[in-house]
C-alpha cells in the first residue's frame, strides 16, 4: 500500500492504494467516481478512457504510480451541467443506446476534437475506431462529432 | 410516500460523492405491496390495474397513484414506474409517452423511475422477443387514460360543472364554457380521494389525435448517460460492501478442482476471502470456482491471479470438446431422420425427386458471444431473514424466484432492484451471475459485488447456437419453383438453458412447441407462395451453453432461407427482387406488406443500377409481426475482405410509437449482427473456450460499420417490436452483396476473405 495524490478534475486526491493499480480502479473504487467505464482490462475497447493533460487515455493501462503530477480529466469532469459541446452533440444526435460506453465515447471526441477540429469523416473513424460501442451506435456518433465540427451546420 | 421507509439498507444504493440516489430507491414496498393486496379482485381484462386500495391512502394522500404506474404530485410532478428493464431500447420512453398520451401531460413534467421487483403488481419485469412496446402499448394508455378521467371528474366536482364540459389539455383541466383552468396538481389530491374507475371501461384516443405517439421524442435516459451519472449495475455502492471475481472452470464440460494453493491469494494486498463456490446444476448452468473476495475489485483481480487451481481432466466422462468434432456432429446430422417435423405442406420429398432442375445448399453459423460492454455483474447483501440484490438484468423476477428457491427465503423477502443494463442482447436473461453472486454473498457477511472480467465474460457466455441448415430446392418443367425442403441442425437452447417456466425436463424437449421458437423460427419460407414445403428439424448435444442471442433463431435462419432464394433466382436466370416478388404474387395482407418492404428498399438503394467493379448489391426480406427488407452494398477488395458500404433498410412495424427509437434499434442491430457475418466466432479447443477478449473476439468497430439508411413504412396497425428485427436480414443481405460482386456463394460465417480473393 503506497500514497498518491492524483489531481483529478481539478481537485487533489490522496489515495492509498499497491502502486501497480490502474488509474481505472482508483476512479471508480477509491474515489468514487463511476462515470469512467471498466470494458476488458486491456486498453481494447475505450471504456475507461480519460484524459490525462489533455490527452485521451485508458486508464485500464495507467498505474497509478505512473500518474504523476499530470491533470486527470474524467466525464465528472467535462462540465458540470453537460454543457460541453460533445455531450450537447451527444443529446442532439441521440447517440446513446444501453450508454455504457459513452463516457469513454465522449472523452476520446471531445480530446480528438480539440486536436483537430475540423475533421474528414476518415480522420473521425480513425480516432474513434479504439471504442467499442456493442449497441452500434457508431453513425450517430459521427454525427454528433461532425455536428461539433461545424455547428452551424 | 415521502415518509421514511422502513427499510433503510432499500436507500443505501448510493453513488460515492454525490449522493445520487437508484433509480427506485425512494420507494417505499410496502405500499406497493398494499395495492397489490388491494388489487385482489380488481383485475381487469387481460392487463392488471392495481387500484389503491383503502389502507394504501396512508403515505401521503396529496400524492395522486391511481395505479401502480403513476403518480402525480401537488407540485404537478409526474411520475412513471417503468417495469421493464431498460437495455439501451428506450423502455424509460416509450413508457412515459404511452402514459403521457392519454393522459394530457407537458412532457417536461414526466418524471421517469423503475419499478421495484413486485411481480404480484408487475407483470412485466422482463423483456425479450422484442415484445416491450407490442405488450404495454394498450396497457400503458390506459394507465393515463384512468388518470385523466379521475381528474376530469375532480375538476367537475370542484366547479360544480357538468363533466362533459371540462377537458384535459398540457397537465391542466379546462372548463370549455369559462375558460378556467385547474392544473393537475392543484386536483391531485381532490383525485386521491375518488373512487379508483375501471381503466378498461376508458376511451383511448384515435391515432390521428395522437400528440406525442409517433413524434420523435427524445429519450429519458440519455442526458445522464452523456455525464457520467447513469448507474449500472457496476456503479451500485453501498455502505460496507466489498468485491469479488470468481475463478472458473474454464472447461465447458464441468470438471472437478482437484487442488487449490490459495497461499499467495490470501496474501494479496486487500484479499479478505478465499473460498470454493460449488457449480450450480444445469438450470442454473454456473461453472463453479473458487471465488476471492476483497477491499477492491483490482485487489481481488490480483488475488485470482495468484491461485494456483488444477482442475481433474481425467475424471470427465467425454473427450474434450472441439469445435472441429462438434462441426462434424453437426454435419452428420443434416442427413438421415429428422427429430421433428416442423412443416409439411404438400409432398416436398417426392416434389425434389421429380423437379427439373434441382439446387442443393448448406449453411453454417457458428457459437457468438453476447459481449455486452457492461459485462456480468450483480451486487448481494445476506441479512438474517432477507437478500437484496442490485442487478443489471432483463429478467428481475427470474433473479427474485431463483434466489429465493436456493436460499429457502419467501419470495417476498428478496428484494430485487433492476438497475440500467450495459447492453444485453439475451445474455441477461439468465440469471447465472445473480445466482453465483448471492453463493459469494451469503459466505460473506457483507454487501459484495461479484464482477465478471470481460474474459470471464467471453469465455462463460450462453452462446447463441451453432447451427447448419441443409437446404434443396426444385423447378418444374416450366422453370417454376414448385419444391423446398429445409433441415434445421442446431445445439438447442432448450438443452441448455431454460427458465422455470420453461421447465428443462425430458418432456419439454420432445415438444416441438418448446423447441420450434427457439430453434428454427424463421426458415418457414411463408408467405413465399411453395406448392411442396417440409422443415424438419434434428438437434446435437452439446456441453457448451447456449441462449437467446438477439434474434435468436431469427438470426441465423434468414441467412439459410434469404441466401438460398438467392441461388434459387440465378438458377433460373431471374434478378432477386423480382423472383421474390413473384414468390409473394397474391393480394394476402402478409405477401402484400412484404412486398412493400421490398419494394421500398429496392427504390431507396436504387436496385438494378450500375456498380464498379467488385460492387453488388444483395436483398433480403423478413416476414413477422414485423416485416423487414434490407439491401446491402459491399465492396470486396482483392484481399477478399468485405467492406459494406451502405445498409438500406425498410420497416414496417405497424405504429412506430417514437419513430427515431425505431430508427436507433434498427440502425444498432444491423450493426451489431455485422459482428456475426464478418469477424465474431466463438470456437471451442481442448474442450475450452479459445477467445477471451476483444482481441480474439473481434466486434463491429466505427471504421467498418457501415451507414444505415432507415425507412419506416407508415402504418396504422398495432405497434410491433423492433428491437431485434434488424439483426435478421443482415448477413443474407451482405452475402447476396458479395456474390453479386464476386461470384462466390457465402455458406459460412463469419465471411472468410482468402475465399473471396480474386483467383
Amino acid at each position: 500500500m503506497s500514497h498518491f495524490t492524483v489531481t483529478v478534475n481539478d481537485r487533489q486526491c490522496g489515495v492509498d492504494v499497491a502502486p501497480d493499480t490502474p488509474l481505472l480502479w482508483v476512479l471508480r473504487d477509491t474515489l468514487g467516481l463511476l462515470g469512467t467505464k471498466y470494458g476488458c482490462g486491456k486498453g481494447l475497447c475505450g471504456a475507461c478512457t480519460v484524459h490525462l493533460d489533455g490527452e485521451s487515455r485508458r486508464s485500464c493501462q495507467i498505474p497509478v504510480a505512473s500518474v504523476g503530477e499530470k491533470k486527470i480529466t474524467t466525464i465528472e469532469g467535462l462540465s458540470s451541467d453537460r454543457s460541453h459541446p460533445v455531450q450537447q452533440a451527444w443529446i442532439a444526435e441521440q447517440v446513446p443506446q444501453c450508454g455504457y460506453c459513452q463516457s469513454g465515447q465522449i472523452m476520446q471526441a471531445a480530446a480528438f476534437l480539440v486536436k483537430n477540429p475540423h475533421p474528414t469523416p476518415e480522420q473521425i473513424d480513425q480516432a474513434m475506431r479504439g471504442n467499442i460501442c456493442r449497441c452500434a451506435t457508431y453513425q450517430r456518433i459521427r454525427r454528433a462529432i461532425a455536428r461539433v465540427a461545424a455547428p452551424t451546420a | 410516500m415521502r415518509d421514511v421507509p422502513e427499510n433503510p439498507a432499500r436507500d443505501r444504493a448510493r453513488r460515492g460523492a454525490d449522493g445520487l440516489t437508484m433509480g427506485d430507491a425512494d420507494i417505499h414496498r410496502r405500499d406497493f405491496l398494499k395495492m397489490g393486496a388491494g388489487a385482489a379482485g380488481a383485475l381487469v381484462l387481460g392487463f392488471r390495474v392495481p387500484v389503491r386500495g383503502q389502507e394504501s391512502r396512508g403515505p401521503d394522500p396529496s400524492v395522486f397513484a391511481p395505479n401502480a404506474w403513476l403518480q402525480i404530485t401537488p407540485d404537478d410532478r409526474v411520475i412513471v414506474f417503468v417495469e421493464k428493464p431498460e437495455l439501451g431500447q428506450g423502455s424509460r420512453t416509450y413508457t412515459p409517452m404511452m402514459i403521457a398520451e392519454e393522459l394530457e401531460v407537458e412532457w417536461s413534467a414526466i418524471r421517469v423511475e423503475q419499478a421495484p421487483t413486485v411481480p404480484s403488481i408487475y407483470g412485466h419485469l422482463r423483456t425479450g422477443s422484442s415484445g416491450g412496446v407490442t405488450t404495454m402499448y394498450t396497457s400503458m394508455r390506459r394507465v393515463g387514460a384512468q388518470a385523466r378521467e379521475m381528474l376530469l371528474t375532480a375538476a367537475a366536482q370542484r366547479w360544480n360543472v357538468p363533466r362533459t364540459d371540462c377537458y384535459a389539455e398540457r397537465s391542466a383541466v379546462v372548463h370549455r364554457p369559462s375558460r378556467r383552468q385547474l392544473r393537475y396538481g392543484e386536483l391531485a389530491e381532490a383525485a386521491s380521494r375518488l373512487p379508483v374507475i375501471n381503466a378498461d371501461a376508458v376511451a383511448l384516443k384515435q391515432p390521428q389525435n395522437f400528440r406525442f405517439i409517433g413524434k420523435n421524442l427524445p429519450r429519458t435516459d440519455v442526458p445522464d448517460k452523456v455525464d457520467g451519472r447513469a448507474v449500472f449495475g457496476v456503479d451500485v455502492r453501498v455502505p460496507g460492501m466489498v468485491f469479488a471475481v470468481i475463478a472458473r472452470c474454464p472447461f465447458v464440460d464441468g470438471r472437478r478442482l482437484v487442488s487449490c494453493d490459495a497461499a499467495a491469494a490470501k496474501a494479496t494486498l486487500g484479499v479478505r476471502a478465499v473460498f470454493a463456490v460449488p457449480a450450480l446444476p444445469r438450470h442454473l448452468n454456473t461453472a463453479g470456482g473458487v471465488a476471492v473476495v476483497a477491499d477492491s475489485t483490482w485487489a481481488a483481480i490480483q488475488g485470482r491471479k495468484a491461485l494456483v487451481l488444477e482442475w481433474d481432466k481425467s475424471g470427465s466422462a467425454s473427450t474434450d470438446e472441439s469445435t472441429a468434432g462438434l462441426r462434424q456432429r453437426m454435419a452428420q446430422q443434416t442427413a438421415g431422420p429428422p427429430t421433428f417435423v416442423a412443416a409439411d405442406r404438400g409432398d416436398a420429398l417426392e416434389a425434389l425427386a421429380d423437379v427439373v432442375k434441382r439446387v442443393d445448399a448448406t449453411y453454417e453459423s457458428p457459437f457468438q458471444a453476447h459481449a455486452t460492454m457492461e459485462p456480468m455483474n450483480t451486487t448481494v447483501h445476506v441479512r438474517d431473514g432477507e437478500i437484496e440484490v442490485w442487478s443489471p438484468t432483463q429478467f428481475a423476477d427470474e433473479v427474485q424466484s431463483e434466489i429465493a428457491a436456493l436460499s429457502g427465503l419467501p419470495r417476498d423477502n428478496v428484494i430485487v432492484h433492476m438497475t440500467l443494463s450495459g447492453g444485453s442482447f439475451g445474455r441477461r436473461y439468465q440469471w447465472d451471475y445473480a445466482a453465483e453472486a448471492w453463493q459469494v454473498a451469503r459466505e460473506v457477511k457483507r454487501p459484495v459485488q461479484l464482477l465478471w472480467t470481460r474474459e470471464d465474460d467471453m469465455q462463460h457466455d450462453f452462446y447463441r447456437p451453432y447451427n447448419y441448415q441443409r437446404l434443396a430446392g426444385g423447378f418444374d418443367v416450366r422453370g417454376e419453383l414448385v419444391a423446398w425442403s429445409t433441415r434445421v441442425v442446431t445445439t438447442p437452447i432448450a438443452g441448455s438453458n431454460v427458465y422455470n417456466e420453461i421447465a428443462e425436463s425430458p418432456q419439454a424437449l420432445k415438444d416441438p412447441g418448446v423447441v420450434a421458437a427457439l430453434e428454427w423460427y424463421g426458415a418457414d419460407v411463408a408467405p413465399y407462395a411453395m406448392p411442396n414445403f417440409r422443415l424438419d428439424y434434428a438437434p446435437v448435444d452439446s456441453p457448451v451453453h447456449r441462449s437467446w442471442w438477439r434474434s435468436v433463431s431469427s438470426s441465423y435462419t434468414p441467412f439459410a432461407k434469404e441466401s438460398f432464394v438467392d441461388e434459387l433466382a440465378y438458377a433460373s436466370g431471374r434478378d432477386p427482387l423480382r423472383f421474390r416478388m413473384e414468390l409473394l404474387a397474391g393480394d394476402s395482407p402478409d405477401t402484400v406488406r412484404v412486398r412493400k418492404v421490398l419494394q421500398v428498399a429496392a427504390d431507396q438503394s436504387r436496385w438494378g443500377r450500375t456498380l464498379p467493379k467488385r460492387h453488388g448489391l444483395g436483398i433480403a426480406c423478413r416476414w413477422g409481426q414485423s416485416c423487414s427488407a434490407q439491401v446491402a452494398e459491399v465492396f470486396v477488395d482483392e484481399e477478399g475482405a468485405v467492406h459494406v458500404l451502405r445498409i438500406v433498410s425498410a420497416v414496417d412495424c405497424g405504429i412506430a410509437v417514437n419513430p427515431d427509437g425505431v430508427r436507433a434499434m434498427t440502425e444498432g442491430a444491423i450493426n451489431f449482427a455485422l459482428t456475426a457475418v464478418l469477424t465474431g466466432e466463438i470456437t471451442i479447443r481442448d474442450g475450452a473456450v479459445e477467445q477471451s477478449n476483444f482481441d480474439d473476439y473481434r466486434v463491429l468497430r466505427i471504421n467498418d460499420a457501415p451507414e444505415v439508411d432507415v425507412h419506416i413504412v407508415p402504418s396504422v396497425e398495432h405497434p410491433a417490436g423492433v428491437g431485434e428485427l434488424g439483426a435478421m436480414l443482415v448477413a443474407p443481405a451482405v452475402a447476396n452483396a458479395v456474390f453479386a460482386a464476386t461470384g462466390v456463394r457465402v455458406r459460412r460465417l463469419p465471411i472468410d476473405p482468402s475465399s473471396l480473393k480474386p483467383s
